[in-house]
């Protein structure tokens, strides 16, 4: 097989802002070679993609092809290049066939026909072993189907350097094995492949080499069959660095919350939660580890009354009455009143918490309009609570009446924070509450949390960064693929222990560790 | 009975230039609501070239340029029409439903000046589009039916083949298609989305433009009195009851016609059950609309992201 490098990077950098993307990265692909990027989430591993891809631009660097300097401007480019990327989420339209996904946009020479070009389709399927009907419309096919659809489609435009982002993690073990025996028949072929994941089993079986990004820098590439994932996981999560965050020991902790083996599907009929239990216990914080999208959001809306189980219950160890109450059959608002609140920040702050176009005191009024005696708002007692939560957490608002949708990420999270903890919960569930907050907020928001520790609110905060949770939470649960892989002490865990906890995706051991 | 038939077919034919044009527009992701103002506009223009024509030309009248004028000034007014709401959607990116109801009031706005105001007659063109193909009288029931008609009807059926021919097996129909299921997916796969949507809201409110035109020329006999925003709304529910095809909207058009003009032909009928009657169409589109929901086929639903705008930069 002939070794040069297809695709190579030079001092690539990527700047967003003040935030580094990506700095100094360098890397190359030989032909017939499949390189793995490993890294955490937000190491900069899809950023890196997208500028090879032509979606973005590199501030700084040189991109070589096949030993010539080429200027990468716009995903057409890319395609000129025959670069051919699979993005994790499809670009496929659902009425269409299997054929007319693959040619469309192309801009062929002559008569248009469909026939032509299932045979063609047909010939790549067969070269490579793709299993796939050109009839067959994509609303009716299985996730793994239209992977497939889009892999062809590259292969149709004639692309021999390939990038995948995350090709596994939508597919079931099976589908798994059957996409790696294509992409050897592809190394095979001489094909370059560039695959991004962060499964370390993957990338032990899959690749000839790794590259191993961090917070957005280079770290290394290693040969796969010279390392281990011990040594992998190092490069990946890096030195503990200290931050400092204030942890009291918990007071008397008693179980507030338990999950007993809770199962539950996506509408795909996926499995998200497989089977997870645990406690939280009041005055402590429990952290939630994994890869995004292992299960956390499915978990947190389970507690609250958004997600539907298939089996398994949710206790609550009401501490007015002291009896155990069933969560699974209640509604939201019930269980809202019982005390468990859900301060959820998913990619868009503004989704679930707080209505962007309302201002800070009608958004306060969300969570009490039904209080209220006559037919008529009550506005007094929530501009009230905005005033205080404004003074409190230091909100950077012209005044209370200020569309929320005009605050800054940071100020957003301490409104709808400040709101959740105003109610005095006895759960308070926060999901990536720091998520694109500068320092000064994000410690904000961590002492909040701590204040409700002490009050004897049972916290669960669900995090990406393994160095905080070290330093904020009292133990740490961690879920792989909707599986709990594991239950840690804080205070005596490592990054690596977590780390290699969260890529993994058989269930090991389960239980209490602490 | 023919009679009956032959007045159903005339109209019919006018709704199909409207959902013909209609379904080629929201192909393209544009719920354009301001066809019956495109009508009303295509009609006015259509009307009032030839009226200007027919002064001009005064006794030595060309019977095709008769024809052929008020169809391109047609063409262009309502080309014009899709030309503002493509501008003020993709653009400026105004919301859509609102632009084509401005549209509409626009164009019902139009007509009632070219009716009342500019003291214009028009029933004197008519009879240049209502023209009969020669032989039609000499072949009794099925003449009639399928000859006797003016120009612009055979054009209707014409334009709705060839449009069900380029949706359906052209990469121009596929690319088309693509952009109102999933404009994202189109602009990756290097589709100009805006060109495309552009193209198909000026080239549909074209055609539907000639939709007034032939109500006017050909339905009324030129006897224009009254606002033609009516035919607007039964097109745009014609391309309901067709779901989406243009080659379905042929039989569809003579049976919205049928219902339509059914109470006139049914003797012993009150005017307010005749009013009653004209609603059948309405009816019927809302059963198709529940039927077509509950079978849940895909290929049968409207355009994915019919109704929503595009801008890549947004996620």
């Amino acid at each position: 097989m002939d070794k040069t490098a297809a695709i190579e990077l030079k001092n690539i950098t990527k700047t967003f802002g003040s935030v580094v993307a990506n700095k100094q990265v360098s890397l190359s692909v030989n032909r017939g070679e499949i390189l793995s990027i490993l890294g955490e989430n937000g190491s900069g591993k899809t950023t890196l993609m997208n500028m090879i891809s032509g979606i973005y631009f590199p501030d700084e660097g040189e991109i070589f092809i096949n030993g010539e300097e080429a200027v990468i401007a716009s995903p057409k480019d890319a395609f000129q290049y025959k670069i051919g990327m699979i993005h994790q989420h499809f670009k496929l339209v659902d009425v269409f066939s299997a054929t007319e996904n693959i040619v469309l946009g192309l801009e062929e020479k002559g008569r248009y026909n469909l026939k032509e070009a299932e045979q063609k389709v047909h010939a790549i399927c067969e070269q490579y072993g793709f299993e796939l009907d050109p009839h067959k419309k994509i609303y009716t096919m299985s996730v793994s189907e239209k992977q497939t659809v889009e892999i062809v489609k590259v292969l149709y435009r004639g692309a021999d350097i390939l990038i995948l982002d995350e090709p596994t993690a939508v597919l079931t073990p099976i589908e798994i094995r059957k996409l790696f025996s294509v992409l050897r028949k592809m190394r095979e072929d001489g094909k370059a492949i560039i695959i991004i994941t962060h499964k370390l089993n993957e990338v032990m079986e899959i690749s000839d080499r790794v590259s191993v990004l961090r917070k957005g820098e280079y770290i290394g590439t290693v040969n796969t069959a010279e390392t281990d994932e011990a040594e992998l996981t190092e490069m990946m999560v890096g030195k503990k660095i200290s931050l400092n965050i204030h942890r009291s020991e918990p007071k008397n902790p008693t179980p507030r919350l338990e999950v007993h083996h809770i199962n539950c599907s996506n509408r795909e009929g996926v499995k998200m939660l497989d089977d997870v239990s645990f406690t939280a216990q009041a005055g402590e914080i429990l952290g939630i580890a994994g890869i995004a999208g292992s299960g956390q959001r499915e978990l947190l809306e389970a507690i609250a009354g958004l997600q539907k189980l298939d089996s398994g219950a949710v206790l609550y160890n009401n501490p007015q009455t002291g009896k155990m109450d069933n969560l699974c059959s209640k509604t939201p608002l019930q269980i809202r009143e019982l005390g468990v609140r859900l301060s959820f920040v998913p990619e868009d702050r503004l989704g679930m918490g707080l209505v962007g176009n309302m201002d800070i005191v009608d958004n306060m009024m969300l969570r009490s309009y039904s209080k209220g005696k006559s037919m008529f708002l009550e506005r007094k007692a929530p501009r009230d609570l905005a005033e205080h939560i404004i003074d409190e957490l230091e909100v950077v608002t012209p005044n209370a009446n200020t569309p929320v949708r005009r605050l800054s990420g940071g100020n957003v999270q301490k409104v709808l924070v400040g709101r959740e903890i105003a109610a005095a919960p006895t759960v308070l569930m926060a999901a990536y509450p720091v998520r694109g907050l500068d320092i000064n907020s994000s410690y904000t928001i961590y002492n909040l949390l701590n204040e409700q520790k002490e009050n004897g609110v049972a916290v669960i905060f669900v995090g990406e960064d393994l160095d905080v949770l070290l330093e904020l939470c009292d133990r740490i649960l961690v879920i792989g693929s909707g599986h709990v892989t594991g239950v840690v002490d804080a205070r005596t865990a490592t990054k690596e222990e977590i780390g290699l906890l969260m890529t993994k995706t058989t269930v090991a051991e389960k239980g209490e560790r602490s | 009975m023919v009679a009956f038939i032959v007045s159903a077919i005339r109209l019919g034919m006018t709704f199909l230039f409207g959902s013909t044009g209609e379904t080629i527009t929201e192909k393209s992701g544009h719920l354009n609501l301001g066809i019956p103002g495109v009508m009303c506009v295509g009609a006015s223009c259509g009307c009032f070239a030839e009226y200007l024509y027919l002064t001009a030309a005064k006794r030595s009248v060309e019977p095709i340029l008769a024809v052929l004028i008020p169809i391109l000034a047609t063409l262009l007014g309502g080309a014009l029409m899709g030309l503002i709401y493509s501008f003020l959607t993709v653009t400026l990116r105004c919301n859509q439903n609102v632009t084509g109801l401005t549209l509409t009031t626009f164009g019902v706005g139009v007509s009632d000046f070219m009716i009342a105001k500019t003291g214009a007659i028009y029933s004197k063109g008519s009879k240049y589009f209502t023209a009969a193909l020669p032989f039609a009288d000499d072949l009794g029931w099925f003449g009639k039916i399928f000859f006797s008609h003016g120009i612009l009807i055979y054009l209707a059926i014409a334009i709705a083949l060839i449009s069900s021919f380029v949706l359906s097996k052209t990469r121009i129909g596929l690319n088309l298609r693509s952009v109102g299921e999933n404009p994202a997916t189109a602009d990756a796969a290097g589709i100009n989305v805006a060109r495309y949507r552009y193209m198909a809201t000026c080239i549909g409110c074209a055609i539907a433009g000639l939709g007034g035109l032939s109500f006017v020329m050909d339905y009324l006999h030129g006897n224009w009195e009254y606002c033609i925003d009516a035919i607007g709304w039964l097109a745009i529910a014609l391309v309901i009851f067709t779901v989406w095809k243009p080659n379905l909207g042929i039989i569809g058009s003579i049976v919205f016609g049928a219902l339509y003009i059914a109470s006139s032909y049914i003797t012993g009928v009150s005017f307010a059950s005749k009013e009653l009657f004209k609603m059948l169409p309405y009816i019927v589109t809302i059963v198709v609309l529940i039927f077509t929901s509950i079978r849940d086929k895909k290929e049968n639903q409207p355009p994915q992201s019919l109704g929503l705008p595009y801008f890549r930069e947004e996620r």
